[in-house]
């Protein structure tokens, strides 16, 4: 035995672990600053203002988010009813008839592109078709720009979830005579229903803190409204908004908002993977 | 499907029957999700058609030496493109550089050296970190970092790296705190979650018998995390950093904050600059005509930059696999 | 059949969400925006009536109206009379207040230095780049200036405050007025130039870099407390900025001597006079297309300018005299169709 070589090997493993774990440390901390920050900051705001008032005008004490909070829950609430039908149906021909169609890979691809695009870029194209057509900004701007980011990951993650299904389920229903949509929707999406949920908590989860695309269709609105043809008030342009203004209870307040999303977000991460892990084991 | 020979006359016309309508339920079903299919499709087609339509008048005046044009001037209407894209890039790029080998530790810590007590609530606290909206990280990137970097961080890497012959001009320049080099890491901490999140995942799934092999032949875990996890995780790896990268370009709130939102380009990294998506979401509000039409050209170009991102990373991915002799 | 009625119910709930009267909607400057939203939270709770300001710079305000988009738009920078007259459109102003300089120093009250408007431009153009540079040490004399660098901090989206700012500087230095002009957004000459995005990003950028100087409202500096410099004006005085020096600033302006209103107040002569002084204006179309919102809108500039001076007061700004107010209603307002 090479003691040398053994004993350089084991520095070399030293050093690689020494730093890994300076690497995670300092990425821990300065992560976890950014956790404790906005905990500390958030929880402050959270009170049962912040859930019945609306956004405060400038130099106003007091207010909360109730129209931001019901603005973005109906906007995420009207993308997920459009998300839904059509991401699952798109899914659904890249599975089944995805192996036999240039269409499928096609529509693949363009999935993926979509994924990666630059959410503002999405926001553009919704106030040049939507909003400038329209000669108003709109909740339903705003949620068809949320679609637009919702559609591809709901896709993807049904068509993933589809071909997971055990191919000898599909085959028991076809030699029982099933027609292949009833295979389809009965057998394998029913099959793979939890996999599908997974699929929509995280797209939602995704558009849940989204900012830019609604800077340009939803715009924002002072008061509270529930009407989707007008302007309407969010979460993230109000934090965007109230960040970085010269008064305390606009500041307090958007930290409470940042933190209402996160733990919204993190909630839905939780129950998706739950849910996923719990079905999946069945 | 098939009618039975030997089933009576009566039966068999009645299940062609059934068999017909069947046949029927089929195809509309295949047109049906085949037209959803098609939605996506026709919508990332319009995304990019629109976006041509509008910018055409810019890309029309400029040509294409509007890429890499170091102009932007509102005033006078001259407009080019480097100066967005040389922020994006550099931003993004000083963001993967600090990110991936800061996730790489992070994963290899959670995987390999972590108490197992420890696992689950440093793993959520990664996972909440995702979860947090990025402009959280610009304002805490304008409110607590950028004094600290200025008072710290700027004059301590001034007096350093600052004063080396060729990379000394990077770091050279006023030190307000902000700018690329502050966008950049801000940008860093924001997809640093996501590839420790990815990294982590696919670090996990790699069956512990090649792990414990690789232990049995006697490899330190170093050893085992190089030339066993990496190189069977590549896929995932390539595909968790290329997630990031995808983000850290498009990012606008996080990058707005801090990256100071000056139309120029000077040779320091502590310099203030620009990036596609900040200029968007700063100057949108109120451009018109030939502005908007330039803006909407840097929306197409930031379109195009992910895209190419993504084919690389895909071909990357292909050739990996086929190094390892898996068929794609 | 559960399917159908989710159906129903969605596109029931959907039609009801659509019935809803529209709120009036505005666009444009921040420098007023805190009035703005001030008098229109006060309206709302008398008259029922909401008013939907988004402050996203003037010349957002000025595109959105152009697009027609919004009932009105707001912009501290006025639009020229050909353009009205070429878009139908009148404009008004709406409320005056001023423009402040405002710088990250410590050791010094808000306040406590001064700067006069060459000096300004100098600092602005990046000609004099260091706090102890002789010129700032000449208009201060006996406070020991650091010998630190300027960070130069300036609008990052179009902007009525950078118009005001840089009609200023024009009007002040020949240099600035050759070499850069002014406009809602200029090619800002400091190498070392930081763009904020709004009034709010000007003050954070201001707030968190030492040694910074910008520009803002003056709702934003008074608010955060911030370093604001005293300006020497026209007449030689030095002024620091409140309503009492913004309102001897407007005391000398002809309203309708330039079509559309759009007097510029910068430089204003007269000894309590604030340099950079302004008036925010309101675009609306002499024929719109949503007649109710329009008149809904002119209600609320009524109910304001009866009502609203002691609010401005409270933040700041400068209430138009019931002298001017009644000459737009008599002049302006008379264009407007019902």
């Amino acid at each position: 035995m090479d003691l040398a070589i053994y004993r350089r090997r084991k520095l070399v493993n030293r050093i690689g672990l020494t730093l890994s774990m300076g690497a995670m440390a300092l990425g821990l901390i300065v992560l976890l600053w950014i956790l404790v920050v906005l905990f500390k900051n958030g929880f402050s705001a959270i009170d049962w203002a912040m859930f019945t008032e609306s956004t405060p005008a400038p130099g106003s004490e007091g207010g909360g988010l109730a129209n931001a909070i019901v603005g973005s829950l109906l906007m995420v609430v009207v993308t997920a009813l459009v998300s839904t039908p059509i991401g699952i149906f798109a899914g659904v021909y890249l599975a089944e008839y995805g192996d036999q169609s240039k269409t499928a890979s096609l529509t693949r691809f363009v999935t993926d592109i979509m994924l990666s695009a630059p959410s503002i870029v999405l926001g553009l194209f919704v106030y040049a078709v939507m909003v400038a057509q329209m000669k108003h900004f709109s909740g339903w701007a705003g949620t068809m720009a949320l679609s637009l980011i919702a559609i591809p990951v709901v896709v993807r993650t049904t068509e993933n979830m589809l071909r997971l299904v055990p191919g000898g389920l599909r085959e028991a229903a076809f030699g029982l005579g099933a027609p292949r949509w009833k295979v389809a929707t009965f057998v394998t999406l029913r099959a793979a229903r939890a996999g599908v949920m997974t699929g929509l908590l995280l797209a939602l989860a995704r558009i849940s803190g989204e900012t830019a695309p609604l800077l340009f269709t939803a715009l924002n609105n002072q008061f509270f409204s529930t009407n989707m043809n007008a302007p309407m008030a969010n979460l993230p342009v109000v934090i965007f908004q109230f960040a970085m203004s010269p008064y305390d209870n606009w500041v307090r307040l958007a930290w409470g908002g940042a933190l209402l999303i996160t733990l919204t977000v993190l909630v839905l991460n939780i129950i998706a993977r739950v849910f996923f892990r719990d079905q999946g084991s069945r | 499907m098939n009618t039975s020979p030997s089933a009576p006359a009566s039966a068999s016309s009645q299940v062609q029957a059934v068999a017909r309508r069947q046949r029927l339920e089929d195809s509309l079903f295949h047109l049906i999700t085949w037209l959803f299919s098609m939605l996506v499709l026709l919508a990332l087609l319009g995304i990019i058609a629109s976006l041509f339509i509008t910018a055409w008048p810019a890309l029309s005046k400029f040509g294409s030496e509007f890429i890499w044009r170091v102009e932007w001037d509102i005033v006078n209407e001259e407009f080019g493109a480097a100066i967005a894209i040389f922020g994006t890039v550099i931003s993004a790029a000083i963001a993967l550089l600090i990110a991936v080998p800061l996730s790489f530790g992070i994963a290899l810590f959670l995987t390999e050296n972590c108490p197992v007590t420890l696992r689950r609530p440093l793993g959520t606290a990664i996972e909440l970190l995702a979860a947090v909206p990025s402009i959280i990280y610009g304002m805490f990137g304008l409110f607590i970092f950028a004094p600290l970097f200025a008072q710290y961080g700027q004059p301590a890497l001034q007096s350093t790296l600052g004063q080396m012959p060729i990379i000394g001009h990077l770091f050279g320049g006023a030190m307000n705190g902000i700018g690329i080099l502050a966008a950049g890491i801000v940008l860093a901490f924001m997809i640093l979650p996501f590839i420790a999140a990815v990294m982590r995942d696919v670090f996990e799934i790699v069956p512990p018998v090649l792990r414990e092999s690789a232990y049995g032949l006697g490899c330190t875990t170093w050893e085992v995390v190089r030339y066993i996890v990496l190189p069977y995780t590549q896929k995932g790896v390539i595909g968790g950093v290329m997630l990031g990268l995808g983000r850290a370009l498009g990012e606008t709130m996080a990058v707005t904050f801090v990256i100071g939102n000056s139309q120029r380009i000077t040779g320091s990294l502590f310099s203030p600059g620009s990036s596609i998506a900040s200029t968007l979401a700063n100057e949108f509000g109120e451009a018109a005509d030939l502005h908007m039409s330039a803006l909407f050209a840097l929306g197409l170009l930031l379109f195009a930059i992910t895209f190419v991102v993504l084919a690389l990373a895909k071909l990357l991915i292909a050739r990996g696999e086929k190094a390892k002799g898996t068929k794609t | 059949m559960k399917l159908k009625s989710l159906l129903v119910a969605v596109g029931l709930g959907a039609a009801a969400l659509t019935a809803f009267a529209a709120d009036i909607t505005g666009a444009g400057a921040t420098f007023p925006y805190p009035m703005y939203a001030k008098w229109a939270e006060a309206y709302k709770k008398q008259s029922g009536n909401g008013l939907n300001y988004q402050s996203i710079g003037s010349s957002g305000g000025i595109k959105q109206i152009r697009a027609k988009t919004v009932t009105f738009g707001a912009s501290d920078a006025p639009v020229k009379g050909e353009e009205l007259d070429k878009d139908g459109m009148v404009q008004f102003p709406a409320i005056i207040g001023g423009t402040v300089p405002v710088v990250n120093l410590e050791g010094f009250k808000p306040g406590e230095l001064r700067i006069s408007g060459p000096v300004l431009a100098e600092v602005y153009m990046g000609t004099i780049a260091k706090w102890n540079d002789a010129k700032l040490a000449a208009l201060n004399p006996g406070k020991s200036l650091p010998d630190a660098a300027i960070t130069v901090v300036h609008r990052a989206d179009g902007s009525g405050t950078t118009f005001n700012f840089t009609d200023y500087l024009s009007a002040v230095s020949k240099d600035w007025s050759d070499k850069v002009g002014k406009g809602a957004a200029v090619k800002w000459p400091a190498a070392s130039s930081v763009g904020g995005k709004g009034n709010e990003g000007v003050a954070a950028n201001v707030n968190r870099v030492k040694g910074s100087i910008g520009y803002v409202e003056y709702a934003y500096v008074k608010k955060n407390n911030m370093n604001f410099l005293q300006m020497q004006n026209a007449d030689g005085k030095f002024v620091a900025p409140d309503d009492l020096t913004f309102a001897a600033a407007a005391a000398g302006a002809d309203w309708f001597s330039v079509p559309g209103m759009g007097v510029s107040m910068v430089n204003a002569k007269g000894a309590t006079s604030w340099p950079i002084s302004t008036a925010s204006f309101i675009l609306m179309y002499k024929e719109p297309g949503d007649k109710a919102a329009s008149q809904e809108a002119i209600k609320f500039f009524d109910w304001a300018f009866k009502n609203g001076k002691q609010m401005a007061a409270e933040l700041d700004y400068v209430p138009l005299p019931d002298a001017l107010t009644a000459q737009i209603r008599q002049k302006v307002w008379s264009q407007i169709k019902h």
